[in-house]
């Protein structure tokens, strides 16, 4: 099978590691994967922050880097989210502006390949074992829009429990958000640092070793918290987790 | 809307205090996590809560496609039904339409049933300018006004109160206001519950006039629904001579059989309660029972402009439950007063601005007071798809283009060319990787400082993927 990754902005740029380690997952398990340098971001920032228009640019762009792919995978549930709920709301308000079909037909296309990593695993793949060795304490955070918007219920669980040596405990209060919400992280600083807080305290209480997570932008915040209280835990994307094995393990 | 919160801060500012208040935030995270918790165990018990939350989504959707027509039918009953039936644009007007009818019974005192529609009007503080005073009947209302407070909540107005500040209210307070707080007040719930019944029994018995809203209206009949927890609504409906109920257009359905969904819907989103203990329900006025005249004040105040946007008409759909505000990590946070409304939390940060405008501070950072997180979406019970709204309402602010927003437009347009031209933005990855050495750990600038000033920037890598890519698999 062949797919295309959609590294996604945030981890071309600042979490490379993110799309080497979904590479080497996918590669491990068979899957042909092809990056097309087209693509760039999906247009959330611009797009919750209020400016639609500036959006639809990176929508075509977007539909023309995966034109030619059945499969689009992307180790980032925002994204997929923003893909599946927004992108056909952008294409239906441009329409009923007059600016023409193909925008809307762009993004339609897009909605029924884009998976993100864990779904395209668990449901296209049909896998939860991907050969990974970890052996360390894990909680995870489920983000927002992969809990809420994609519904991806206990697939990260599953993928992480079936991975050896990985100790998974309980986070309290899972569901609640991090407070990172994009802009919304700098607009309302005050009660993103209280939500980020209480998260962090949380996940401290699990004596875990490593808060892992399917969204680096979530991720980035949670983490740069971590780290400027020199806290004695890390935050690491999944997809790393499930790219280390007992041959190459991810120290 | 009220007078009360002309002026306020924007949000971000208001939260700001709320967020370094510790008891505050210990107030409300006890109370919304108490309610969130049994809310969602009432709700897991009935297996078609989804067909239910479907058919209260449809009815609403229906009944405000046909507004026009319900609302006429509701005309014709409750006329029929010996009422009479007043229309009032805005809140001024609906003010003015109440203020002639106690006038006109030669009153100066009226009870009133607790009620969203005139706390959205400022009716109280208009009835005290022509010498009328207004007296809450809710505990929780109780609490508020005895406090000269604001509320902040839907459904638990004094959520931000716990019950040693709620004894402070009563033994100075009360007194001012009729019946004092009893010798030696504790701050048991029985003995707070037991103080305020002594005060308010003796305003019930005493009343020529009673002031409601509704929380529904049904057009079949023109009946009115008033659903509470106390029992004291239910005296200032019956007990009266005169009734006076103001309801906001948007509150009318269909028929009774429409009724039995929200009768399921509301208590448990609201209350976590199977049925609430009293639904209490008048049409018209009738002979030997209740209050003599009856009027029904229909109120728009911005609910017909609401109503003209596709995408933000789904919050009339709003039956005040409050799930969504004990829900939201954001009202956790910040409380129900930094939204500068009498509709606090995320419904509150969609229903403020499409019925008061924009124009102000505080509503023009109101579609902004979330992180995006969905927890309300989910929790509604008539499915008001809130961060749509919330996204919707953020491009309008945008383009409106006030205070922030030119600079912002002019970056997010930069970072949209960037994004365009991948050659450009491989370019500046790798000027950014390269430089990664020399980045100072806290940033300059709004924004940047904004998110330093509390956590760390990750570090740059090597090299972005795109590099990776080309070096090993291309």
């Amino acid at each position: 099978m062949r797919v295309a990754l959609f590294a996604t902005c945030v981890n071309d740029a600042l979490y490379p590691s993110t799309a080497v380690a979904t590479v080497k997952v996918l590669e491990r398990l068979g899957v042909e994967v092809d990056f097309p340098a087209e693509q760039t971001c999906c247009g959330q920032p611009q797009y919750n922050t209020g400016y639609r228009r500036a959006t639809e640019p990176l929508v075509r762009r977007t539909a023309r880097a995966f034109a030619g792919y059945d499969h689009v995978v992307t180790p980032s549930g925002s994204c997929v989210a923003m893909v599946r709920d927004n992108y056909p709301r952008i294409g239906a308000k441009a329409l009923a502006e007059g600016r023409g079909r193909e925008l809307s037909g762009a993004a339609a296309s897009l909605v029924p390949k884009t998976y993100e990593l864990t779904e395209f695993l668990v449901d296209v793949l049909g896998v939860t074992d991907v050969g990974a060795y970890f052996p360390h304490t894990v909680t995870y955070h489920p983000s927002c829009h992969g809990l809420r918007m994609l519904g991806l219920g206990d697939r990260p669980r599953r993928l992480l429990e079936a991975v050896r040596g990985l100790e998974l405990v309980e986070l309290p209060g899972a569901e609640e958000c991090c407070g990172f919400g994009g802009t919304f992280a700098v607009k309302n600083a005050d009660v993103s640092e209280a939500m980020g807080d209480d998260k962090i305290r949380n996940a401290l209480s699990t004596d875990a070793d490593v808060l892992c997570g399917a969204d680096n932008s979530c991720l980035m915040h949670i983490g740069g918290m971590l780290r400027r209280q020199d806290a004695p835990l890390r935050a690491l994307h999944l997809a790393e987790i499930l790219a280390s094995t007992e041959e190459e393990p991810l120290r | 809307m009220s007078g009360t919160y002309l002026g306020m801060p924007s949000f971000p500012e208001a939260a700001r205090d709320a967020v370094r208040d510790v008891t505050l935030r210990g107030n409300l995270r006890r109370a919304t996590h108490t309610i969130r918790d049994k809310r969602a165990g009432a709700v897991a018990e009935l297996d078609d809560w989804g067909r239910l939350r479907e058919a209260g989504k449809r009815i609403k959707d229906h009944t405000l496609r046909h507004l026009d027509r319900y609302l006429v039918q509701v005309e014709e009953a409750v006329t029929a039904a010996g009422g009479t039936v007043h229309w009032a644009a805005d809140a001024a007007e609906a003010n003015a339409i109440v203020t002639r009818l106690v006038q006109e019974t030669g009153e100066s005192e009226v009870v009133k049933v607790k009620s969203m529609a005139t706390q959205e009007t400022g009716l109280n503080e208009a009835l005290e300018a022509h010498g009328i005073r207004a007296y809450e009947t809710d505990l929780a209302e109780l609490i508020v006004q005895l406090g000269k407070d604001r509320p902040s909540h839907l459904l638990v107005p004094a959520i931000h109160r716990n019950r040693g500040e709620i004894r402070d209210i009563f033994r100075s307070e009360m007194s001012e206001w009729g019946r004092p707080a009893p010798e030696g007040l504790t701050d048991t719930p029985a003995e707070l519950a037991e103080a305020a019944r002594l005060h308010l029994r003796e305003k019930f018995l005493r009343a020529r006039v009673g002031i409601s809203g509704a929380n529904f209206m049904v057009a079949e009949t023109g009946t009115l629904v008033v659903v509470e927890s106390e029992g004291n609504g239910r005296m200032c409906l019956t007990l009266p001579e005169t009734l006076i109920s103001v309801v906001g257009i948007e509150k009318v359905i269909p028929t009774w059989r429409d009724l039995e969904v929200f009768l399921q819907l509301l208590p448990r989103s609201s209350t976590a309660e199977r049925m609430n203990p009293y639904t209490t329900m008048w049409t018209g006025t009738t002979d030997g029972d209740g209050p003599r005249a009856f009027h029904l004040v229909l109120l728009d105040n911005g609910r017909t402009d609401t109503l003209a946007d596709e995408v933000g008409r789904q919050a009339l759909r709003c039956i005040r439950c409050s799930a969504c505000l004990n829900v939201c990590p954001v009202y956790e946070r910040a409380g129900g007063h930094a939204y500068g409304s009498v509709y606090p939390g995320p419904i509150g940060a969609i229903l403020s601005p499409q019925l008061r405008g924009t124009a102000s501070a505080i509503d023009a950072s109101l579609p902004y007071a979330s992180s995006l997180c969905g927890a309300c979406y989910d929790v509604c019970p008539v499915a008001i798809d809130i961060p749509e709204v919330l996204v919707h309402l953020r491009e309008k602010v945008a383009d409106q283009g006030g205070k922030g927003h030119r600079l912002e437009r002019a970056a997010m347009r930069a970072a949209t060319w960037l994004l365009d031209h991948p050659a450009a933005l491989t370019a500046g990855e790798r000027l950014a990787s390269k430089t990664r050495k020399l980045h100072p750990e806290r940033l300059p600038g709004p924004g940047a400082r904004q998110w330093t000033n509390s956590r760390d920037l990750p570090d740059l890598p090597a090299e972005p993927f795109r590099d990776w890519w080309k070096k090993n698999r291309a």
